[in-house]
Order: structure tokens, then sequence, then C-alpha cells
């Protein structure tokens, strides 16, 4: 494509989108809140009282984590991609993978 | 060892003894009100993550996620006292833990949440002003560069992205496409939005926002992408509130 | 030295509550008796968005109190300089009533723990705290408050009291001090020691804001009682009877009410700055 046919079809695509953006100005609806207002807030207050959640040891090492339940993960099943790739989520694959 | 480094040494692991030299009230031993402190550490991190994810806690679920991310705490304590910037290791670490491995998308996930918190802290910017489009000519157009929005993020991903986030958002929304999707987030005011990308345009935008012209960064998306829908993108970018600046010389 | 541009150079002899972004809209509806307002500063380090604009709402309104919650004013280390820098820019451009810290460490070996961790009272300590406290200062070109912990043990090595402590900082440093009863009644109860006794020997003539909060309650390994400053519940009754027995000392001040975990609805915590509002009208 040489560079004048180039910049008209760039141009056209811009004018097209212009217009497009200046009909939904209007319609432009407030964006929900997605819950990320107090994420990883500081505050000076002890963790809930108790002297027992920061000395479990047993449940975090790497060999002994087990997926207790499942989140919504366990629905999400992906079938093989277009380019063939396994895209599984689901839980029995959550299972299967679980160390010895 | 320093005083605090003693103290400091059992905070985040429980296998450590707690140090000597403290005491109750009676000059006992303090014995477990050490553990007060363990515990404010870790909960208190370990609760600052559960906010922080909110994609991969629901993901994985409420009973598995405080142990993913006290595993995570122990290991990467905040590098700052600024906690909204706590986790940017998490995708990471996700992918390297053997027990999750399988799910592929987890670090996407956790690299949208981030990219939420990221935006939604981001500098304001007044709204863009399109204006320069309708008056530059074609050929300056191709030499025009638009700045991004400091709380516009851009995310490739190999997964359907979106689609993930959408399910988990809304119930009402379908089940994740069997496809790899970019995203595109934005804040309008002060609530980030997560928008799905035409393909090609995650390309697209990530040139622009390395400072490539108007033009350069069209060759880049079609080149990748030959059926690159440029109205599209430019639509979405625009309705989305993308953009900062447009720049070129010829416009004041 | 003192800022005097602020719209409020001084926090009133009033009733304060630690802000909650989900109250932004009641609070400023329906303010009760509050006419000032505690931010935890770390989360209005952002570069924009909802924190600052709101935080610049809530300033036009109400006396701003900014309460650093991680400088580790206790630490081994030196000051984060990049920190001091942080808090520099937010309070030159929010210009609050008053900067307060705490008397804890948070950092350790560029690990940032997230909880206010004790120190032993030494003079050792007490050098490194007051040279830190003058570098604060020196840096926000103002005075600030050092806030009197929650303790939960002691350490062997101590060799002044907490109150001494305090007292020769604010004669070294020129700082004042935030009183927080409610960590008063947490500390004595823990340590033995006579919450009314420790208010006595406090240099109350310092005292420029006091602060009050809800606590749980656990056990140590004797079966003696062990409360936790979890700030996740109402006040109780002894606490504020300590805040009449202070007030009585330190005449009419700023008092707060802080409720950090389980946050409730707005009227519930209005109510908890009413009590409070009542006690300084005793």
């Amino acid at each position: 494509m040489s560079n004048v046919m180039k910049s008209v079809a760039i141009a056209g695509a811009v004018a097209a989108a212009m217009t497009a953006h200046a009909t939904a100005a209007d319609a432009a609806s407030k964006e929900k809140c997605y819950g990320v207002s107090l994420a990883g807030a500081n505050d000076c207050a002890a963790g809930p009282g108790t002297t027992c959640a920061g000395t479990s040891v047993t449940d975090y090492q790497g060999d002994a984590w087990t997926l207790v339940d499942a989140g919504t993960c366990a629905e999400i099943e992906l079938p093989a991609m277009e380019d063939g790739t396994e895209r599984t989520g689901s839980l029995e694959a959550l299972d299967r993978d679980l160390p010895a | 060892m320093s005083d605090q480094a003693t103290f400091r040494a059992g905070l985040l692991d429980p296998a450590v003894a707690a140090p000597t030299g403290l005491l109750d009230g009676n000059a006992q031993e303090a014995g477990k009100r050490y553990d007060v402190y363990r515990n404010n550490v870790t909960v208190s991190l370990t609760e600052a993550m559960t906010s922080a994810f909110p994609l991969v806690a629901q993901l994985i679920g409420e009973k598995n996620f405080p142990r993913l991310a006290r595993s995570f705490v122990r290991s990467h304590p905040p590098a700052s006292p600024l906690m909204m910037h706590y986790g940017v290791e998490f995708p990471d670490f996700i992918k390297r833990f053997e027990p999750l491995a399988h799910i592929g998308y987890l670090p996407d996930a956790a690299r949208l949440d981030l990219a939420m918190r990221r935006s939604y802290h981001a500098a304001d910017t007044p709204p863009f002003d399109p204006a320069g489009f309708q008056t530059l000519s074609p050929n300056d157009l191709l030499d025009a560069r638009l700045t991004l929005a400091p709380s516009s993020v851009i995310l490739r991903s190999d997964w359907p992205l979106f689609d993930i986030w959408a399910y988990n958002q809304n119930s009402g929304a379908g089940k994740p496409r069997s496809a790899s999707q970019e995203v595109l987030i934005t804040r309008q005011a002060f609530d980030p939005a997560p928008h799905l990308l035409p393909s090609g345009a995650g390309l697209w935008l990530e040139r622009l926002a390395a400072g490539a012209p108007f033009g350069i960064a069209h060759d880049a998306a079609v080149a990748a992408v030959p059926d690159f829908d440029l109205g599209a993108s430019l639509g979405l970018a625009l309705a989305t509130g993308a953009f900062a600046v447009l720049n070129h010389k010829d416009l004041i | 030295m003192l800022d005097t541009s602020a719209r409020f150079d001084r926090l009133p002899n009033a009733v304060g509550v630690g802000y909650k972004p989900q109250h932004f809209n009641a609070l400023r509806a329906d303010p009760g008796p509050v006419d000032w307002v505690e931010i935890h500063a770390e989360n209005y380090m952002g570069d924009g968005g909802r924190p600052l604009a709101q935080l610049a709402a809530l300033s036009e309104e109400f006396a701003i109190s900014v309460h650093g919650v991680g400088l580790s004013i206790g630490g081994e280390a030196p000051l984060d300089t990049a920190h001091l820098v942080r808090l520099k820019k937010l309070c030159d451009w929010i210009k609050p009533a008053s900067f307060s810290e705490h008397l804890a460490w948070s950092t350790h070996d560029s690990a940032f723990l997230n909880d206010l961790l004790p120190l032993p009272y030494t003079p050792e300590t007490l050098a490194r705290v007051a040279d830190h406290i003058n570098q604060v200062q020196d840096v926000l070109g103002r005075q600030m408050l050092l806030e009197n912990p929650s303790s939960y043990l002691t350490f062997a090595e101590s060799n002044l009291s907490e109150t001494d402590f305090l007292s020769e900082l604010t004669h070294r440093t020129t700082c004042g001090l935030l009183l927080d009863v409610n960590n008063v009644f947490i500390s004595a109860t823990n340590l033995g020691i006579d919450a009314q006794s420790y208010i006595d020997a406090f240099p109350t003539d310092k005292v420029g804001e006091l602060h009050v909060g809800g606590h749980d309650e656990d056990h140590d390994d004797h079966g003696a009682p062990l409360l936790i400053d979890s700030h996740g519940k109402p006040v109780t009754d002894p606490v504020w009877t300590l805040l009449d027995y202070t007030l009585a000392q330190t005449g009419p001040a700023p008092v707060l009410v802080e409720w950090d975990n389980d946050v409730p609805d707005w009227p519930t915590l209005k109510a908890e700055a009413a009590r409070a509002a009542l006690a300084l009208t005793l």
C-alpha cells in the first residue's frame, strides 16, 4: 500500500471512529466500582484478635499444599485452543496434579 | 544479630523459636505473647493480599487463597511501607507454585488484579481532547503520537483473560471462550474497568504507549494481525478514555 | 517552624474519627459531632484517583490529622528518606492540622512487616528515636506527635519506664505526644500495671491528641488476660472511664475514635463519636 493510500485509509478509519465516539459519548454510563478501593490499605490495628493464626506451620509448606475446595476455577473448563494447546482448568485437573 | 533482626526472624517463620529476653509483667518468659506479633504480621499481610487479589481469590476459593497468600507473604514481605503496591511478585510466585501449575491462567489473573490497583492509584489527567484527529491532515495523522493516560494498562494474555474476569464478576456472563485475549484497563473518574480489545489492538496500544507515531503503530498491528481493525480499536480507546494527549507539532 | 499556613493549624478540642472511604458520603451528609478526621498517611501516597480526591474534599470540611503507620521511627536502620519525602509531599499538599507517628518499628532489612513492633526502653533506643524524631521534624518543618504503643510483652534489657522514655523524648526533640488511652488500658492489663498510675506519670502537658478504640481479649500461657489492639469493636467501658480520667488531667483535647477492622456502618461509628463527645463535655 502506498503511503498516500495508507494515510487515506487510516484517516477514514479515524473519521469513522470519531463519528461513532461523538454518538456514543452521551450514552456513556457510569462505570461500576470493582472493589479495589480498599485493596492493600495500611492501618495501625493489630490483626484479628488471636495469637494463633500467624503460628500455623503445617498448612503452608509446598509439599503439603492441597486444594481444600475450589473456587470458580472449578467451573471454568477451557477446551483445547485453536492451536491445540490444552486449556484445562477443571477440578479433576486440580486433583490430578497434586504432589504425592 | 541485632535485637531487631532477632525479633524479626520469627515473625514470618513459625518454626523459629520466640526470641529470649522477652518477658511478661511478672518477669516470666513471654511465651506466646510473642505470637501476637507473628499473628499481626502474617494475618495483616495475608488479609492485604486477599483484598488486593480479588480475582485470584475468587478463582481458587476463599479457603485456598489465604493459604496461598500466607505462603507468599512469608517468602515475599513488602519491600515498601506502601501496601497499595504490595504483591508485584505474586504472578511469578503463582507460576512457580507447583500445586497450582496446571491452572495456567492464574498468573495472568493476578496480573489483572495488579493492573486494576495500579490504574486505581494512577495520576489524574484532564479528559482527552480528540479534536486534533479532525484538524490534522491524513499525512500529519501518520506522524502524530498519542500519550496514554497513566491509568491505562494493557494486558496481553495467552488465555481468555477478559472472559475469565467477566465470568467471575457477573454470573450472567458466559463461560470463558477458548481464545487468547488482550485486555485494556482504563479509569474514567475513579473506577478502573477492564475492556476486551479487538485482535491486534494490544500491540497497537503498546506501540503507541512506547512513543511510536500513529502510522508506525498501525503498521506494526497490521503486520501482526492482517485484519487489524483500526476503527474499532480507536473507537474503544476513545470510548473508554484510554488516551491522555494527542501530540503533533501542528497542534498547539 | 510551625506551619501557620494551614487552614486548621491545630486539631480542635473535639471528636474525630479514623476515616474510612466507605463512609465518605454518609460522614459528609451527617457528621454528627465529628469535627476532624484522621487518615493513615500511606494510603494517600498514590499518584491520584479516588483516595486523593476524597482527601481533598474532606479537607474542605474537616480538620485533617495525618497519622503515619509506616515510618519505622524506632527502627535500628536510618529512616527511609524516600518515605520521609513522601510524607513531606503529602503534608505540604493537604496542610494537616496534625502529623503523628508511632513509638514502634516496622521495617527491618528492607522488609516492611505491616505491624507496630516493640522497642526496649534503654538510653540507646532513646537516643536513636530522638534522632529520628528530630530528622522527621526537620524534614516536615513542623512538630510531630508520637503515640504510645500497645504492649504485649516487655524486654529484659529495658531500664526506663515507658512514661519516662516518652517524657525524655519530648525534652530532647520538642515533639508532642499522642496518648492512646486504649493502648494504655491494653498495656496495663497485659503487663500488670495500673492504668491510672500510667496516666498520672504521663507528661500530659505534652498531649496533642487522644485515641480510643476497641480491643479483643485472649489469654497468655499462664491464663492471664492478654488484650489485643484490634480496633475491630466498640470501645469498652473501662476505656471510656480511663478516657474520663485522662481528660480530667489533660483538659479538653482532640479525641479520636479508631475502628479499622470489621468497620461498621456510619451510624454505628457516629454513635461511638457521640459517646466520645460526651466525655469532652464532662
